[in-house]
């Protein structure tokens, strides 16, 4: 129950008299309604991590890096000179 | 899936193994707090690919699992109500009560409805008028901010007709009464990742220097709490005791401050029973007075009568990483998910669960 997803902000709208910023979001090929006032500043392509129909934070595209970089910044990489072929592909 | 599928990558895996097994030279436990970290290492093989000095206990990360008893009794209780429309999520319905579960008083013919948000049980009391529409309203931290959230929006909407049933826990005085625990003997902590995500890091550095235990907040692929696990074990072999953070993508020193206003706004810190734990000082929430109309506890002042738990049913030594599942006497014999005898059973992030999915146990 405590699954929580990344996924891509498709569009914003207002609902409830305006007064609830809605994202439908896209998980793969599904779409989902996420609310949007855990982060007020949440655009259109970005990409969020959504909990039970919240949006709760912003995936930081820098520190996303990280995880593949760690083994050669601790310097145990070894043979593995390129790390391009781990690193996300951006879409 | 762009943030998740990369973080599975095989061959990146089998180098942090090898990294973790040159790093090690001494034997060390590790607790994983979150359930969903104990579904991916039993799920992905990580705990059998682990050298053997190293291991891993499950911790009590799974709110489903922890969930009283007795509160699941009264939601049983309302459900029953021809007046009431119960609503949780999915894992929750499967939990056994004393006497039965909300997915057999369903069956019975009870209005019970899994969710996928709180949010949309506001709707469905709007859509309603004439029924009593109540969120069983369990999780943690992460959690918190969306259960609390329909709480506003009802208000906000002048929904009269909708209560929350509350059973919040929180991270951190588990993690405290782990370690207080004299039978548990854990060297280093795997933070639970989404629950930092609202509340942040700062609650762990007091922990972490009290104890003298590294607390790395990890997140739940593959190569996530693989380099979770190599963090703690960097910082023991270095006689080290840190907070360090591996899921940066995700979280942020400070938390979410939205979601912990939220939070704030509606809830107050109260003890909490945990189920086969017992009561942890200050690790729940309560709903404040300010909105006491939408408190299903007071709402519907129902008092059930505490019953006892099943007596073979160790799970809560299983929580507390004294136990695994297969050293209960029940496992895989009359205790299966289509009949669980325990919450770990139900959930796929319970301890039970996740070791019988995975253990060849599963009949086609
Ligand atoms: S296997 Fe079943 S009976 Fe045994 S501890 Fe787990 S949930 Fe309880």
């Amino acid at each position: 129950m405590c699954l929580a997803i990344p996924g891509k902000i498709k569009s914003i709208e207002m609902q409830y008299d305006g007064k609830v910023r809605m994202a439908k979001v896209l998980f793969g090929g599904i779409t989902k309604e996420a609310s949007l006032e855990m982060l007020p500043d949440a655009d259109i392509d970005d990409y969020v991590l959504v909990h039970v129909g919240v949006a709760i934070s912003k995936v930081d595209e820098e520190e996303a890096q990280k995880t593949f970089k760690y083994l050669e910044e601790i310097g145990e990489l070894g043979d593995l000179t390129d790390v391009d072929e781990y690193l996300p592909k951006t879409n | 899936m762009k943030y998740m599928s990369e973080y599975r990558d095989p061959e990146l895996a089998k180098k942090y193994l090898e990294e973790i097994k040159n790093t090690v030279s001494r034997p060390w436990s590790i607790m994983e707090v979150c359930g969903g970290q104990t579904h991916s290492l039993v799920k992905n093989g990580i705990i059998e690919m682990l050298p053997d000095s190293v291991t891993m206990i499950h911790g009590p990360g799974c709110p489903v699992c922890v969930t009283p008893l007795n509160l699941i009794d009264k939601a049983v209780y309302l459900a029953s109500d021809k007046g009431v429309i119960l609503c949780s999520f999915g894992d929750m319905l499967r939990v056994p009560g004393s006497q039965k579960s909300l997915l057999e008083a369903k069956a019975e013919g009870a209005d019970v409805r899994i969710l996928y948000s709180p949010l949309e049980a506001v709707k469905i009391a709007e859509d309603n008028p004439d029924k009593e529409v109540v969120f069983f309203a369990v999780g943690f931290e992460t959690t918190a901010p969306a259960n609390a959230l329909s709480v506003v929006h009802a208000h906000r909407r002048g929904v009269k007709n909708y209560s929350i049933l509350a059973s919040h826990v929180l991270v951190p005085p588990a993690i405290k009464a782990v370690i207080d625990d004299e039978e548990s003997k854990i060297d280093g902590f795997l933070a639970a990742g989404h629950v930092c995500t609202i509340m942040g890091n700062t609650e762990y550095h007091p922990i972490s220097a009290k104890y003298k235990v590294p607390i790395v907040v990890t997140g739940f692929e593959p190569l996530d709490v693989l380099q979770g696990i190599l963090m703690v074990i960097r910082q023991l072999e270095q006689s080290k005791s840190e907070v360090e953070n591996q899921y940066a993508r995700i979280v942020r020193e400070e938390g979410n401050r939205d979601a912990q206003k939220v939070i704030d706004e509606v809830f107050e810190v109260r003890h909490q029973m945990w189920r086969g734990i017992g009561e942890i000082p200050d690790s729940g929430y309560a709903v404040r007075e300010k909105y006491a109309a939408f408190d299903a506890t007071k709402k519907f002042s129902v008092t059930i009568e505490e019953a006892p738990e099943n007596p073979d049913c160790i799970s809560g030594q299983v929580m507390k990483g004294i136990k695994k599942p297969f050293e209960c006497s029940q496992f895989g014999k009359a205790c299966k998910p289509t009949n669980p005898l325990g919450a770990p059973m139900v959930s796929s992030e319970g301890a039970c669960a996740a070791y019988y999915h995975f253990s060849g146990l599963v009949e086609a």
